[in-house]
């Protein structure tokens, strides 16, 4: 008989090997996908996970797309993993996502075409309000009203992508652009513009966001108080209370703070690489930053490392579109499984396996 | 805008089938929920129902053995769920997101070649002169076989958890999994079969959307009807006969915002749009306010239960 046995703490080289083996297994898995698909499964591993990187007819392009696909997703999975880590589940990072944009890019159109080197840092401050704000719906409504955070987040989703529809049809929409929905080009409006910082790289003022994230929120985590409690509160709420943690606070603080880190994400994407808001500006960032932050193990370092590997597998899913005819639906499910293989692997964290009738009780 | 071509007659007619696949996942998710279970994959489950029986529909042409696959293809995203639960024991949260996103996902590849077809109709029941009667018989007696299943299922899942054996184990699973195992009840396979159900539910109830309702099919067409009934089920404090009572106003708000928008109502059609989800966080927030110290939810809803004895 196999027997679960709790471990008094998590073991800490299963901690670091659980997302490698999720990986080979998530391969594996997705390698059989593809080849009931009718595709050559070693071709398409080798072309989501290697060519991107390697191959030297496809590099040059794909290289700097790492960063400006891994930028969004970090910048969004920290601010989840702070709260995943209380136990605050903030779950409409997607809906803040797209406040942020819409919230940077209105201050950018709101002082067209004027040129001052104020507008871009005013458009970040706004896209981060904007996410805070959105994200504080579900908080001050689970913090007065006991409401389920988890629900009020998500549908709030479905609300922004209909305001985003709304901007882009009717207030924002770039009004030389023929009738067409979304708004100004902003690339093409330099002083709101994100542009690629170090030519070749990808680097734009997103990334640049997300290590600076990544530093703060090792920093919060190891070194400070608050970090401690948000680390206490998911562990044993009950004795947080009992060292004096202030159990609304910490939800406010948890969901402000992935709010306004993912409507950061928006307005950097809104700027850069998108350019402009429009119906679909919202390609799922804010769902696949969960999986970013499981992949990590809700750790600043971890959710670095994660959401590169994540962003491979967006640029190498597109080249095996191109390339091997296989369908984008195909990587979502990929991604899917990778997250389902990382909690199956991750009882061996928690929990030893014993076999047999063992006689520890 | 000409709001007197809404005929109230028929509004109401719509909503008992805009409600249908609500309260089918509403109610599967009550179950799973009674067993202490949060499973937040309803979306996942719903869209992977709703792929395999538009598939199964359309290459067997028979709309029943397209509701049966719906419902297998569910409860085997609920298996996965369950057995990453309940022998893995991971977070359920975590789990039941990875579900949904992994369901969003295959749900597609599966539907690539079934984009733009139409699926066999599922035929209204003929209950002879019952459907003739003046307004009763169009709001009442003039639906597909599945409206009836529905609302019969309501009817059985509320008998079941008030009156027998079996659903006072269940519930006793989900307010105290120690006691129970105590008592020598298979809380793991109790709960694995609610699982299953849930799944099996929300399965048809996402095939309902495909085959009946819109009917064709379309990448993502569940558009949150999943977490509608995950909100619907909080709504109903855990009972039954509120499943039905939720998801009538949940149907009757979407019908009334299309109608609406078809009559032209000077109102932006995003409003409109956003108007069901809108209203259904105000309502989660009011029952949630008067509901304080959560006394009415399972006791053991999303704990983990590990046996170490």
């Amino acid at each position: 008989m196999i027997r679960l046995e709790k471990r008094p703490e998590p073991s800490k080289v299963w901690t670091v090997a659980t997302p490698l083996v999720a990986v080979l297994l998530t391969m594996v898995a997705g390698g059989i996908m593809f080849a009931l698909l009718g595709k050559d499964p070693v071709a398409a591993i080798r072309t989501i996970f290697w060519d991107p990187l390697f191959d030297p007819q496809f590099a040059g392009y794909s290289r700097p797309q790492l960063l400006v696909k891994a930028g969004p997703l970090i910048l969004i999975a920290i601010g989840l993993s702070l709260g995943f880590r209380a136990g605050v589940w903030n779950i409409g990072a997607e809906g803040q996502y797209i406040i942020g944009a819409i919230c940077g890019a209105s201050v950018a159109l709101a002082f067209y075409p004027a040129d001052l080197w104020i507008i871009f840092p005013l458009m970040v401050a706004a896209g981060a309000l904007g996410g805070f704000a959105w994200a504080m719906i579900p908080g001050i409504l689970r913090t007065r009203f006991n409401t389920n955070e988890i629900l009020v987040s998500l549908l709030l989703v479905y609300v922004a992508e209909q305001i985003l529809a709304s901007m882009a049809l009717g207030l924002l929409r770039n009004p030389e652009g023929g009738g067409f929905p979304g708004s100004r080009n902003l690339q093409q409006y330099g002083a709101a513009s994100n542009p690629e910082l170090i030519a070749g790289t990808g680097m734009h003022w997103g990334v640049v966001a997300a290590f600076i994230a990544v530093i703060f929120a090792y920093i919060l985590l190891n070194r400070h108080m608050t970090g401690f409690h948000i680390r206490l509160a998911g562990q044993s709420p009950r004795a947080a209370r009992f060292a004096g943690v202030n159990p609304a606070r910490l939800v406010l603080l948890c969901l402000g703070l992935s709010g306004g880190l993912a409507g950061l994400a928006g307005v950097f994407e809104v700027a850069g690489p998108a350019g402009q808001i429009s119906i679909d500006f919202n390609i799922g960032y804010g769902f696949t930053a969960i999986i970013v932050a499981f992949l990590g193990r809700l750790h600043p370092v971890g959710i670095l490392l994660a959401g590169l590997l994540m962003a491979l597998t967006y640029i190498g899913g597109e080249l095996a579109q191109f390339m091997l005819g296989l369908p984008a639906a195909a990587i979502q499910a990929f991604q899917g499984m990778l997250l389902f293989f990382l909690l199956a692997v991750d009882v061996l964290t928690n929990y030893r396996v014993r076999i047999g009738k063992g006689a520890t009780v | 805008m000409n709001l007197g071509a809404i005929d109230p007659v028929l509004l109401i007619a719509s909503l008992m089938v805009a409600s249908t696949p609500i309260i089918l996942a509403a109610l599967g998710e009550l179950v799973v929920e009674k067993s202490g279970v949060l499973n937040l994959g309803v979306e996942g489950m719903m869209i992977t129902g709703a792929i395999c029986g538009f598939a199964v529909a359309v290459e067997t042409g028979s709309p029943v053995l397209g509701f049966v696959l719906a419902a297998v293809g569910g409860a085997v995203m609920a298996l996965i769920f369950g057995i990453l639960t309940q022998y893995l024991l991971s977070n359920q949260v975590a789990t039941g997101l990875a579900l949904t996103l992994f369901g969003l996902g295959i749900s597609a590849m599966i539907g690539q070649g079934y984009r733009g077809i139409k699926p066999p109709a599922t035929p209204k029941l003929d209950m002879g002169p019952l459907s003739d009667l003046p307004v009763v018989g169009r709001i009442l007696f003039s639906h597909d076989w599945m409206v009836y299943f529905a609302l019969a299922l309501v009817a059985a899942v509320w008998a079941f958890l008030k009156f027998t054996r079996g659903g006072l184990i269940l519930r006793a699973v989900g307010e105290s999994h120690d006691a129970a195992h105590a008592l020598g009840y298979k809380v793991v396979r109790i709960r694995l079969a609610a699982i299953a159900f849930g799944g099996a539910c929300a399965g048809m109830g996402g095939a309902y959307i495909s085959l009946v309702r819109v009917p064709q099919w379309t990448d993502g067409m569940t558009a949150g009807a999943g977490w509608i009934a995950l909100a619907i089920v909080v709504f109903s404090s855990w009972r039954a006969g509120r499943v039905l009572l939720g998801a009538y106003l949940f149907g009757g708000i979407t019908v009334l915002q299309l109608n609406l928008q078809a009559a032209g109502v000077p109102v932006p059609v995003e409003i409109l749009s956003m108007s069901p989800f809108v209203i259904t966080i105000i309502v989660l927030v009011i029952m949630s306010a008067t509901q304080r110290g959560a006394a009415v939810a399972p006791a053991m809803l999303g704990r983990i239960f590990h046996a170490s004895s």
